[in-house]
């Protein structure tokens, strides 16, 4: 593994492959992903690229595939994804593969039309048969039936569907029968009678079963009607009306004796059906679970093929058209991974010429490659966020992995909601194998991808907790209390030293509800607690006021060191891309700036606490008073911390004050002077200079940037310094905003680090609310019954502290962690305007056909 | 300061001292040693730091604790 501390040096190479062995050599390299690919072609629109015709191949088989995945999940058979990946087909195999897929395809589109047609078919018979059956009961019935239509007068009041007085009266009496939508029955026949003006006689039954539509496809409630009317023109009336209805309309047997007939052969019919359409159904499932079993390696063969192609689109012809040539940025340490896999590539495509790479030299930026595990991934993917890093310039994630999860814990300091976070991202980490939580989407993934990240924060919270001694709001006595009350009391004095100091006894204390312990009093305070926050402060009414001081103070004294960090990280680059004027000329001004006044300040702060003790209370200067008089020169000479201390801060801001101009003019200015040819010295030696030429802070200002390796400073002098335009303006401008920026900057970051104090707060007030509403009421309850209350109240609890303070607490702290490395720590030093390594490799395919078909 | 907060540094900064200066050689030679070191001595920096900075505050408290009454006698008589 590559070191995490820089990216990785990289080359361009340029790839020879012979037309042969190119979709081999691809093969190999996409196997292996140790490159990538510069797209040559960039005027050339997608449509006219060389290899057009083979990518539409490609899709064409891959709409096949889709089309077998749909099917199969149709038709609910199991289909089953193998563990191992397929290599990409050699061109032999595939255009056999593109036939087997094509006849496969036809073969199935066919057989499940016939299907559908059969279907069809079989629902219409059903229908008929029904209705046969209920039309056969209107007849009987309407013996019976009293016509709700006008009678004609001319008929006698025997049943108006007897046949024979029918065709006596010579009128020819004509039947339509069918099936229609029980929702529409109503509006059916209302429109049967306005068109028909009575000459309909309309009915209906429901059918008790619900059919299923044929062209639909949905269940639904028929009814079935039997219409009777006189008159062709009525007839065709009646017809128009069905059609527009959407009724299914089956020819209505004249005699009994058809009637049965066509009923028999309806049955004899509709079992034939069932056969054929099991048969169907059954060969149908057989095709597709045969198919099923490669149909996962074919779709990862084909992904492969593709991606080979699309690679190969980006290379450009040689000028023989025999040699295809490639670009790709190829780490320096895969470089002979790199030759074995095109060896490989030309063997397996078994041509005589094999293809071959070379190095060549370039000005451009390479892509950033930083080689990570499972455990630094999820650093790295944080400093991503915020932007990739330059070309070989320090990476932050590798101190990030320990500062991050560190000021997080500051924030977040409770033993036991850290102990919870520590057991939930253990849990994460030993199942990391499970194949359901490694492929967990949305936020249970994003859970699982920061396992290591949640399992150090927890671990860092556990020891914070410690150290602020909070767990679940409460403190623990490991050690014995530093702070002694019984020595309060007058009685464990002599009376000889009494006398100054205000003493309790059993009255005093019963008389005030609050009392103050002071420390001055000898017996009292006995010595610091050893590990962290004493817990008598826990039970104080003064708590904060104690606390406060503390958290604000370490806030400040933990951002300084964190910036500081930052600027030395920062001489770190200067150093790697051998531009020593700008540790003296930027850095040394940067550090004595933030040093001379902020240093100072946790000097100030650290002597304190060491010097002044209780007796010396009364006296003990504010240090923000003090720090703010260190710039006002106040006429009042306050009496200050220690002896000296004007001069030693006259002299401190002397060196601040001198350190600005160079931070604003002296890079500028030193350019300049290099670039006249250090015309100073009287003797000009044209090109022999020994300029380093450029990084990334001036690209935009002088236009062309080299950032090689290895190359001897003298010839890149030679030929940079005459054919490059230096812009003292430009150069000027960008150093006086960086320099203000940074100036201004340190006293407004070093107010952000308060935050670590401001939700560190918030985290054990919230804890302390929780506590003080559901646990306190719940154990204070004396009755019996108590007992059982807890019950609810301890589960109340446990849901509030894993949202609230867990989850809630715990993003927010996450959240402002991420800001305080983001913009206070990083903007000293790292500039983040690469672009990440992405090599062609095929593990970046995705494998799921679950992502198919999204 | 007293004699038993001068032990009580003493005994910590030996004790991440250790962790931070004396565990990188016992490092094994793999290729994640970089990492690991760069852990271990940022881990030894950070928790000695924050744990020095706990007991310097303690050390000359320039004011006590206010306590209850009900406090003051339990403490009185639990504690002592």
């Amino acid at each position: 593994m590559g070191s995490l501390f820089r990216s990785e040096p990289m080359c361009l190479a340029q790839l020879f492959l012979q037309s042969g062995t190119a979709y081999e050599c691809l093969s190999a390299l996409g196997e292996k992903g140790l490159v990538q690919f510069r797209d040559l072609n960039q005027n050339v629109s997608s449509f006219q690229r060389k290899f057009v015709g083979e990518v539409k191949r490609c899709e064409e088989l891959e709409r096949i595939l889709a089309y077998l995945v749909q099917e199969i999940h149709r038709a609910d058979i199991p289909l089953p994804e193998g563990e191992t990946s397929p290599p990409a087909p050699p061109l032999k195999q595939v255009l056999e593969m593109q036939e087997q897929l094509q006849k496969l395809e036809v073969e199935l589109r066919e057989v499940t039309r016939n299907k559908e047609k059969l279907r069809k078919n079989l629902l219409e018979l059903i229908e008929y048969t029904h209705m046969l059956r209920v039309t056969k009961t209107f007849v009987r019935r309407n013996v019976e039936f009293e016509p709700t239509y006008e009678e004609f007068p001319a008929l006698d009041s025997d049943s108006l569907l007897d046949y024979s007085s029918m065709q006596r009266l010579g009128a020819k009496l004509g039947f339509v029968s069918g099936l229609i939508h029980q929702g529409k029955v109503e509006a059916f026949e209302r429109m049967l009678w306005r068109v028909c003006k009575g000459y309909t006689i309309v009915t209906y039954a429901e059918l008790d079963e619900s059919l299923e539509d044929p062209e639909t496809g949905e269940v639904i409630k028929w009814h079935v009607f039997l219409i009777s009317f006189w008159g062709e023109q009525i007839g065709h009336k009646v017809k128009k009306i069905c059609d527009c209805y959407h009724c299914h309309i089956y020819p209505y047997p004249s005699t009994a004796e058809e009637r049965r007939e066509i009923q028999e052969g309806l049955s004899t019919r509709i079992q034939d059906l069932y056969t054929v359409l099991h048969k169907t159904e059954d060969y149908l499932r057989q095709v597709l679970c045969k198919a099923a079993e490669s149909v996962y390696s074919r779709a990862v063969q084909v992904k492969k093929m593709k991606a080979i192609y699309h690679m190969l689109n980006m290379c450009s012809l040689d000028v023989t058209n025999k040699c295809l040539i490639a670009e790709v940025w190829c780490p320096e340490a895969d470089l002979q991974g790199l030759r074995r896999a095109l060896e490989d590539g030309s063997r397996e495509s078994g041509a005589t010429i094999t293809s071959f790479m070379n190095t060549i030299p370039t000005t451009e930026t390479p892509p950033t490659l930083i080689r990570t595990n499972k455990f630094t991934e999820g650093f790295q993917n944080i400093v991503d966020a915020y932007g990739v890093g330059s070309y070989r310039e320090v990476n932050p994630a590798l101190f990030s992995i320990i500062t991050f999860p560190f000021l997080f814990a500051v924030m977040f300091g409770d033993f036991g909601h850290g102990f919870v976070m520590f057991l939930f991202a253990l849990l994460m980490v030993l199942n990391e194998n499970h194949p359901r939580l490694s492929q967990s989407q949305e936020i249970m993934g994003m859970f699982f991808n920061g396992r290591y990240i949640l399992l150090l924060m927890g671990l860092f919270s556990v020891y914070t907790g410690l150290i602020y001694n909070d767990c679940f709001s409460k403190s623990v006595n490991l050690f014995g209390s530093g702070w002694n009350v019984s020595a309060m009391y007058s009685a464990s004095h002599a009376p000889a030293e009494r006398g100054k100091m205000a003493l309790w006894n059993d009255s005093v204390v019963r008389r005030s509800r609050v009392l103050q312990l002071d420390p001055s009093v000898p017996g009292v305070f006995q010595g610091p607690y050893p590990l962290g926050i004493d817990p008598i402060w826990n039970l104080a009414t003064n708590r904060l006021t104690f606390l406060n001081s503390f958290k604000m103070k370490m806030s400040v004294i933990l951002g300084i060191i964190h910036m500081t960090f930052g600027v030395v990280l920062g001489i770190f680059n200067h150093l790697h891309f051998r531009k020593k004027f700008n540790i003296y000329l930027v850095s040394v001004p940067e550090l004595l700036f933030l040093l001379c006044m902020f240093g100072y300040l946790i000097f100030m702060i650290i002597y304190k606490w060491l010097v002044y003790s209780a007796e010396t209370s009364r006296v003990a200067p504010s240090i923000l008073i003090e720090f703010i008089n260190m710039f006002l020169f106040p006429t009042t000479a306050t009496s200050g911390l220690y002896a000296g201390q004007e001069h030693v801060q006259r002299l401190l801001l002397a060196v601040t004050a001198m350190a600005v101009p160079v931070l604003f003019l002296g890079k500028p200015l030193f350019l300049l002077w290099l670039h006249n040819g250090r015309s100073c010295f009287g003797v000009s030696r044209s090109g022999y200079t020994l300029v380093r030429k450029d990084s990334e802070e001036e690209v935009s200002l002088m236009g062309s940037q080299d950032i090689e390796e290895g190359s001897t400073p003298l010839e890149d002098g030679c030929r940079e310094v005459t054919c490059e335009e230096f812009n003292f303006g430009e150069i000027l401008m960008t150093q006086v905003i960086h320099s203000i920026e940074y100036c201004l900057g340190c006293i407004s970051n070093t107010a952000s680090y308060l935050r670590l104090w401001a939700l560190s707060l918030a985290h054990a007030q919230l804890s302390d609310v929780l506590w003080a509403m559901l646990m306190r009421v719940g154990l204070r309850v004396d009755k019996t019954y108590g007992v059982l209350l807890l019950l609810p109240v301890m589960a109340l609890f446990a849901v509030l502290t894993i949202f609230i303070l867990l989850v809630m607490e715990g993003l927010s702290a996450f959240l402002h962690a991420i800001r305080l490395h983001w913009v206070e720590f990083q903007n000293k030093f790292y500039v983040g305007a690469g672009t990440k390594f992405v090599p062609f490799s095929f593990r970046r395919l995705s494998w799921k056909f679950s992502d198919d078909r999204a | 300061m007293t004699a038993h907060s001068f032990a009580l540094v003493i005994v910590f900064t030996t004790f991440w001292g250790l962790i931070g200066i004396a565990g990188p050689w016992f490092v094994p030679k793999d290729p994640t040693a970089g990492l690991i070191i760069t852990m271990l001595v940022a881990t030894a920096v950070c928790c000695y730091l924050f744990w020095l900075i706990a007991i310097l505050a303690q050390l000359n408290p320039l004011f006590g604790p206010q306590l209850k009454n009900e406090t003051i006698w339990y403490v009185r008589f639990l504690w002592e």
